[in-house]
């Protein structure tokens, strides 16, 4: 019989638990009320989440390690577990219009939402490969099936099998450069990893370059970038947009974790490999971009891009860094979120749109959704004082006292390339003939894409929160 | 001693079978060299003394999988000799990588030193007095719990995935609903009608037909 | 090495386990022609017909008759047919219920082969009986058996997970998995009533019921349906590979008989556990054990019309899974909490 204390020392695993358990309340509700409670599963989805995301902050915030290390609770975990979160909750509610409007309103959608968070949690979490690897396959198998989430639909079904098969590799990848590091190592937890990874050799570099490859193609980072455009343009919308947000939250951090934790004796190694990824990923969202006339192209080449610079951070390899990169993705997720609030609102009486043409001079048919997605563009494309500047302007900081000057100086330069294509659009809104107007935003898109715009044009004034607690998650970690 | 025998047969047929996957011009024939190939890593398992692993090998992989696997083969019904005939256009690069892979996994095999930690890490020491059925069973529910409980979670997440992407409803099939068939007795089974004689049950028959 | 010790250490253990599997195999047969026989004359009387009775006295040669026939006529492999396959299929069915046997202790210590994990060893290889009917099916290259392949593969994977569930019941009773470990575990103080089968009845009675449906005895013979498909996946099967087709899957329906009256009925105990009866050799009681199971299969076959194929899915799923995965989580929660547990 397990002991009520042994119980308690599972107390660290209770947000990861909740969830999971939620998750299967939530399928058996949907599972035996059928259609009809799909708004029931969803609301009770959301609330989940946000539940979860109390659990996570109520936490003791000293650093824990479970089952041998391999579920890990620190600051950093539960930074980014408290993004994930966020922004699956807040991509379920984004969702809830279109899906009715598809003729989607399917409970599963809320359902695997849940439980590619949990995979994050776990993900985020981990302290070994083992545990890695699961977190992963339990995010990405949700994603693939979320992918194709509109089986009718040839474009969607493309994109689902698409990710699939080259998920499938990447997993493949990274399962070969697990293997080949247990085996120069022979341990799978990473505080064992570091302390053999000085014996270890080229073998274990071998690996790392494997494991790293594998995760690359999970951040959607040059050159395992090329799934991202098709799989954006062919997913419904609002998967998408979940797609953008928190799995691209929840990769940065795994890949920050397996970094700094596993592989500081090897450092200079993988930061080489790091800045040559972030150049290609920065350099290839800048130009890529211009060429494009689907909105939802051009935001996974934006997102491409703007891994890029979020993976600038890790290439510096100091806690500065970190706090970099965690910065960046607090305030990409908002931006994206809010970008894609604007997107899913491009909607005409016969159907969605997503043609870039179709925003031409939307400052007159609708001057406030020109705005804010003005400036969420702005702030994409890192112009002072909007957030995405300051994003920008920590992860270059810390490269900077890296010593990584050529880094910072192309990143600088992409930006200025990447700023065009946003200002294209700006200018389209503002400039341009307009074409048919939209149909008025449901509700809880206002919502979403108006406290985006705020937080985004606000974040100036008072930017310490965000910044003093990212600091604090990154020392955790060093 | 009659292992090491045993340990060459099982394992050159598993590389010949598995060789034969690839090689052999019939798909069915390919499935059927896999599950060969599993037979005998089973067997590989046996003689590790993981006799449990061995026998799950069977039944998961051998008895539900791979029956999956060669039905889906059966049925699509793949011209292979189709697919093949590209195969020669790109074997030069093929072979290239390949030369370039092998070079480099030499170089990795040459520089290979388990680090001298290893002794130390490893987290589960090998039980000598349970058997491996119960070792198995003592450290999968403690130890890695975790694992365990994960693993089911995608499993379930692959169940989910399935019915969403191919479960259809569809309003025109008829179903049989066995409780209610159960249910019937003679009152609402039955109706019985007087019939005069020479007139028939044409109305009745009239009736059923609209 | 000298030439004694080569003749002590491989040669004379090794015709010991021949001649013992020999022994084993051959009983085996002789046991199976009469179960045949016995199948037709209790399919006969339940008829109110004679049944065979023309080879030997009471028809008791008739087995061996048929036997004689198969072998002696020619087997005639279709043009279409895909030679190696078809003759493989019904060699696969043979030989792998026959291997099944193994690890099937008759009597205490009767066993050739006392695997830690026999019933898993059994699981496994009745798990790949399918590959036989596959095989078969696809080799014909005709679409009757063809059909029949296909329900059959859909059909026995779905029953071997009822199986799986309620073998695993067992084993949480047992605390091991091999086989002469679960009949010692019901030798019990009261004989027959503290065998298995009284407190996981409803299990009993799924396993008994999957078994049928396992080796596609009557009436879950869809496979080989003669309205719908004519032979099923033997149609285009004559002479010798049918008849290892039909001595396959005897053996295999034998296998499941043993297999039920070691898990559920004590394999070779005795039911009354006091002096005159517990001298009765156990091979007597095993023997019998398993000719009352097959009883019930051939009383089954005589008396129960042929599903249909989507009832046969939905019990299967719908009923026999749920149901045994119940009794899994009760079962495991009774001899945890009530101290029950084996250990």
């Amino acid at each position: 019989m397990m002991l009520p204390a042994e119980l308690l020392s599972l107390k660290p695993l209770l947000p990861e638990i909740t969830l999971a358990l939620g998750g299967m309340v939530l399928l058996m509700i949907g599972a035996y009320g059928g259609e009809r409670a799909t708004g029931v599963v969803n609301g009770l989805a959301v609330l989940l989440l946000a539940g979860v995301a109390g659990l996570v902050v109520w936490m003791p915030a000293e650093k824990v390690a479970l089952f041998n290390g391999s579920f890990i609770v620190d600051l950093f975990a539960r930074f980014m577990k408290v993004l994930s979160l966020a922004g699956s909750a807040i991509a379920i509610l984004m969702s809830l219009d279109y899906m009715k409007g598809a003729g989607q309103r399917r409970f599963e959608y809320p359902v695997l939402v849940v439980f590619s968070t949990l995979g994050m949690l776990v993900l985020v979490s981990a302290g070994d490969l083992i545990a890695l690897y699961l977190g992963l396959e339990l995010m990405s198998l949700c994603l693939y099936v979320l992918a194709a989430f509109h089986r009718e639909n040839v474009r969607a079904s493309e994109a689902g099998l698409k990710y699939f098969v080259l998920g499938a590799l990447s997993s493949g990848m990274l399962l070969y450069g697990c293997s080949l590091i247990y085996g120069f190592t022979g341990t799978v937890t990473f505080t064992g990893i570091a302390q053999a990874a000085g014996q270890g050799g080229v073998g274990l570099v071998f690996g790392l370059v494997f494991l790293f490859a594998g995760l690359c193609f999970k951040v959607s980072a040059v050159p395992f970038h090329m799934w991202t455009p098709d799989v954006y343009e062919g997913a419904p919308t609002p998967v998408t947009t979940f797609f953008a947000a928190s799995p691209k939250v929840a990769a940065i951090a795994i890949f920050v974790r397996v970094a700094i934790d596993a592989f500081p004796g090897i450092a200079s190694q993988w930061q080489q490999i790091l800045v040559f990824v972030s150049l290609a990923s920065m350099l290839l969202g800048a130009f890529a971009a211009i060429g494009q006339t689907n909105i939802k192209r051009l935001m996974a080449y934006s997102s491409i891009g703007h891994m890029g610079f979020a993976l600038i951070g890790l290439a510096a390899g100091t806690a500065e860094g970190v706090q970099g990169v965690l910065v960046y993705m607090g305030i990409y997720l908002v931006m994206t979120l809010g970008t894609f609030a604007a997107i899913m609102s491009m909607r005409r009486a016969e159907g969605p749109v997503e043609e870039i043409a179709d925003l031409a001079g939307l400052s007159r048919t609708n001057p406030g959704m020109a705005f804010f997605f003005a400036m969420l563009l702005f702030s994409l494309a890192g112009i002072p004082p909007l957030a995405g500047f300051f994003a920008k302007f920590y992860v270059f900081l810390a490269a900077i006292q890296a010593g990584l000057y050529a880094l910072a100086v192309i990143g600088v330069l992409a930006s200025v390339v990447g700023a065009f294509y946003y200002l294209r659009i700006v200018k389209l809104m503002y400039f341009d003939d307009p074409a048919q107007a939209f149909v008025p935003m449901p509700g809880m898109l206002k919502a979403v894409f108006g406290v985006s715009g705020l937080l985004n044009i606000a974040f100036f004034i008072y930017p310490a929160p965000l910044v003093a607690t990212a600091a604090a998650a990154a020392k955790s970690l060093f | 001693m009659i292992a090491p025998l045993f340990f060459y047969i099982f394992a050159s047929l598993c590389i010949a079978s598995a060789f034969m996957v690839i090689a052999s011009k019939n798909a069915v024939h390919s499935v059927l060299f896999l599950i060969l190939a599993f037979v005998n890593a089973s067997g590989l398992f046996v003689l590790l003394g993981a006799e449990f692993v061995a026998m799950i090998l069977v039944v998961v992989y051998v008895g539900a999988v791979a029956v999956l696997f060669l039905f889906v083969v059966m049925m699509l019904d793949v011209d292979f000799t189709e697919l093949r005939e590209g195969f020669l256009q790109y074997l030069p690069i093929g072979a290239v990588v390949g030369c370039i892979l092998l070079a480099e996994l030499l170089l990795v095999v040459g520089a290979w030193t388990i680090a001298p930690t290893m002794p130390q890490s490893i987290t589960t020491p090998i039980p000598t007095d349970v058997s491996n059925t119960m070792a198995l069973g003592l450290v999968l529910y403690t130890k890695y719990v975790y694992y365990f409980q994960l693993a089911g979670l995608v499993l379930l997440v692959a169940m989910i995935g399935a019915i969403v992407l191919t479960l259809q409803h569809r309003q025109s099939a008829k179903r049989q609903i066995a409780s209610v068939q159960n249910a019937r007795n003679k009152a609402t089974a039955i109706e019985i009608k007087q019939v005069p004689s020479g007139q028939g049950i044409k109305e009745d028959i009239e009736e059923k037909v609209s | 090495m000298t030439l004694t010790e080569i003749w002590s250490t491989y040669l004379w253990p090794l015709i010991i386990m021949v001649a013992q599997s020999l022994l084993l195999m051959v009983t085996l047969l002789i046991i199976i022609a009469y179960l045949l026989l016995a199948d037709r004359k209790i399919w006969a009387a339940v008829q109110i017909r004679r049944g065979p009775n023309v080879v030997g006295p009471f028809g008791l040669l008739q087995s061996f008759a048929d036997l004689i026939k198969f072998v002696v006529k020619e087997p005639i492999i279709p043009d279409g047919a895909n030679k190696g396959v078809f003759l493989l299929a019904p060699l696969i069915t043979t030989v792998l219920a026959l291997a099944a046997w193994a690890v099937i202790p008759v009597n205490a210590g009767w066993v050739i082969a006392n695997l830690n994990v026999g019933i898993l060893y059994v699981f496994a290889i009745s798990s790949l009986g399918v590959y036989g009917i596959i095989m078969a099916g696809w080799a014909s290259n005709s679409k009757y058996p063809f059909l029949a392949a296909l329900r059959s593969a859909a059909q026995m994977v779905s029953y071997e997970v009822s199986i799986g569930f309620v073998i695993i019941t067992v084993l949480l009773c047992v605390g091991s998995l091999n086989l002469t470990a679960v009949v010692e575990a019901q030798n019990g103080p009261y004989g027959m009533f503290s065998w298995y089968w009284l407190p996981l009845f409803p299990m009993f009675v799924i396993f008994i019921i999957s078994a049928m449906a396992e080796t596609n005895r009557p009436p879950f013979d869809l496979v080989e349906a003669e309205s719908e498909l004519v032979a099923g996946f033997m149609v285009e099967y004559s002479a010798s590979p049918y008849m290892l087709f039909m001595l396959g899957e005897y053996v295999a329906i034998t296998t499941m008989c043993a297999l039920a009256t070691i898990l559920f009925l004590g394999g070779w105990l005795s039911p009354i556990p006091f002096a005159p009866f517990t001298w009765v050799p156990g091979i007597v009681w095993f023997l019998l054990k398993v000719f009352f199971i097959f009883f019930i299969f051939a009383m089954a076959k005589a008396m129960v019309p042929r599903y249909r194929y989507d009832q046969l899915m939905r019990i299967g799923w719908k009923f026999f899974l749920p149901l045994s995965l119940a009794m899994v989580v009760i079962v495991a929660a009774v001899l945890q909490f009530g101290g029950l547990g084996p250990r």
